[in-house]
């Protein structure tokens, strides 16, 4: 029992220090797509663009849920006129940076995973690396700056979207003044306190979510188990990294 | 052998887990030469070829390629000298997302600073060599497993490289491929007077059939080394075993396991 206590803990520290080699050894990658901008376009294409739909669809959901659960609580308090604040605040300083990386861990980061981990199993990366290739630089470090960029701008759209749904029920559906809607947001949503704060946020789990993704991919069992098991772990690990960084986070910026 | 093989393996000793693979094992390998390393299978042939790519670190013993210890080369050297080498995987290790053309141009695109209109050039050369000009528009996936083989030994030539480490090429080919890929590789090596060639295999015949020397490797150790003919007319029960395909011998079937007949009656 001691003796498996003690293999899982030197394990567990052995990942993580291989993963910090991963982390700085992708990081110096960027030397490779400066470049090779191309390189870096095409992921941004399939880990960004093809994220935008699923992202923009939940955003505006998110939103008209917003819209509709705040318009009956501020309505209690005759605060209805104040409903665009209560909708931009949510979504720019806590649920668009943290739903957004929530969903792109689901799309984006297990399909890295699965990648790749299906390369290491077909031996491509072995394979690039005897061709003197080095698969950190060629295949890793493009896919996690195009993480690391889309994220934000995803987050962004989430958020603009968001607003938009909350006004489609709000001022659309239940009657609150358009004017107000707008104003209120303008004149009470901070543009560095709020939304740098949560673009910042967006930035450190985007990071976070293509570094383990890529990760895990990367150290994967090459069997089809393996990699099951490696995707499982990308969604996991990234969705509770996020909250955590989340909580952390938000202390950190809104605390006094 | 010659006085300055290309590679030279020196005591090399290399485990996986409690598993010896090779025990105190040297082997050398001549230029322009093929040399052959066979063996049942597990006995680590594949493996010796990662050592010799520097893609595995040996427990104790050297490896020198062209007189440079391929584990004590600093990363960029050791990418220096995989340059000069070329590797066909047993599973071809094509990149899936690129087409057999943008495979075969991929180590020329990422090494070499010649024009579209040169690599187009140098791309039709190679696939042309392996029979496959027709199929440079498919992609991987469309590929069958002989014919993933052949785009891969056409991406490993495109550099023209020193060397050539052969990974079971002759795994899954059809009668008519397989002529033409032993073929090929001997072709290769009498044209190109620099290349040497490794071929790591169990296909008796066929290697039997180009090689110069051949190494047998067994259990971790070398059980028998020599020309084609020598090792056709080898006196040691290994080698015998082997080259006949019999089950009866002292290289074990079996898996070593517990008595079959306590097992099926055990709880």
């Amino acid at each position: 029992m001691i003796q498996r206590l003690g293999h899982s803990t030197l394990a567990s520290f052995a990942k993580l220090g291989r993963a910090s080699i991963f982390c700085t050894q992708t990081l110096a990658g960027i030397t490779a797509i400066i470049p090779r901008p191309a390189l870096l376009i095409n992921q941004i294409y399939s880990v960004g663009v093809l994220s935008f739909l699923i992202i923009s669809i939940s955003g505006l959901f998110i939103g008209m849920v917003l819209g509709l659960q705040g318009y009956y609580i501020l309505a209690d308090f005759g605060a209805e006129q104040t409903l665009g604040v209560m909708v931009a605040a949510s979504l720019v300083r806590e649920l668009s940076p943290v739903v957004s990386a929530l969903l792109f861990a689901g799309r984006a980061g297990s399909a890295l995973t699965a990648e790749i981990g299906l390369m290491k199993a077909t031996e491509q990366l072995s394979g690039m690396e005897m061709m003197a290739v080095d698969p950190i630089k060629r295949i890793i470090a493009p896919r996690f700056f195009a993480g690391f960029i889309s994220l934000p701008l995803l987050t962004l759209v989430f958020s603009a979207i968001g607003i938009f749904g909350g006004h489609i029920v709000g001022v659309g559906l239940l009657g609150v003044d358009d004017g107000a809607y707008w104003s209120q947001m303008q004149a009470n949503i901070d543009f560095y306190d709020d939304i740098i704060n949560g673009v910042i946020k967006s930035i450190v789990f985007g990071f976070v979510c293509s570094w383990i993704a890529l990760f895990e991919g990367y150290d994967a069992m090459p069997t089809s188990a393996g990699i099951s098991q490696a995707t499982t772990r990308t969604v996991v690990f990234s969705s509770l990294a996020v909250l955590a960084l989340d909580f952390s986070l938000t202390a950190l910026m809104f605390g006094n | 052998m010659n006085a300055s093989p290309l590679v030279s393996i020196r005591n090399l000793t290399f485990s996986r887990g409690e598993r010896k693979i090779f025990d105190d094992i040297s082997l050398d390998f001549e230029r322009g030469k093929i040399t052959a390393i066979m063996g049942p299978s597990g006995t680590g042939k594949t493996t010796l070829l990662k050592l010799i790519g520097g893609q595995l670190f040996p427990d104790s013993g050297t490896i020198e390629v062209d007189h440079q210890n391929v584990h004590q080369l600093s990363r960029n050297q050791l990418f220096k000298l995989r340059k000069r080498m070329g590797m066909l995987f047993q599973s071809g290790a094509l990149l899936t997302d690129m087409s057999v053309y943008d495979n075969v141009a991929f180590p020329l695109r990422e090494h070499t600073q010649l024009t579209e209109s040169m690599i187009r050039t140098l791309v039709l050369m190679k696939l042309e060599a392996v029979g496959l000009r027709g199929a440079r528009q498919l992609m991987p996936n469309e590929l069958s497993g002989g014919m993933s083989r052949r785009v891969a030994l056409a991406r490993a030539i495109a550099l023209d490289p020193m060397m050539i480490l052969y990974d079971e090429p002759f795994t899954g080919q059809d009668p008519i491929s397989l002529g033409v890929l032993v073929q090929l590789i001997k072709t290769m090596n009498d044209i190109l007077a620099d290349l040497s060639s490794i071929i790591v295999s169990h296909d008796v015949e066929e290697t039997l059939s180009i090689a110069d020397y051949i190494y047998v490797l067994s259990g971790g150790k070398i059980i028998g080394a020599g020309t084609p003919q020598q090792i056709k007319q080898s006196e040691s029960a290994w080698v015998r075993q082997f080259i006949q395909g019999s089950a009866d011998g002292p290289v074990h079937f079996h898996y070593s396991n517990d008595d079959y007949i306590k097992d099926l009656f055990s709880k």
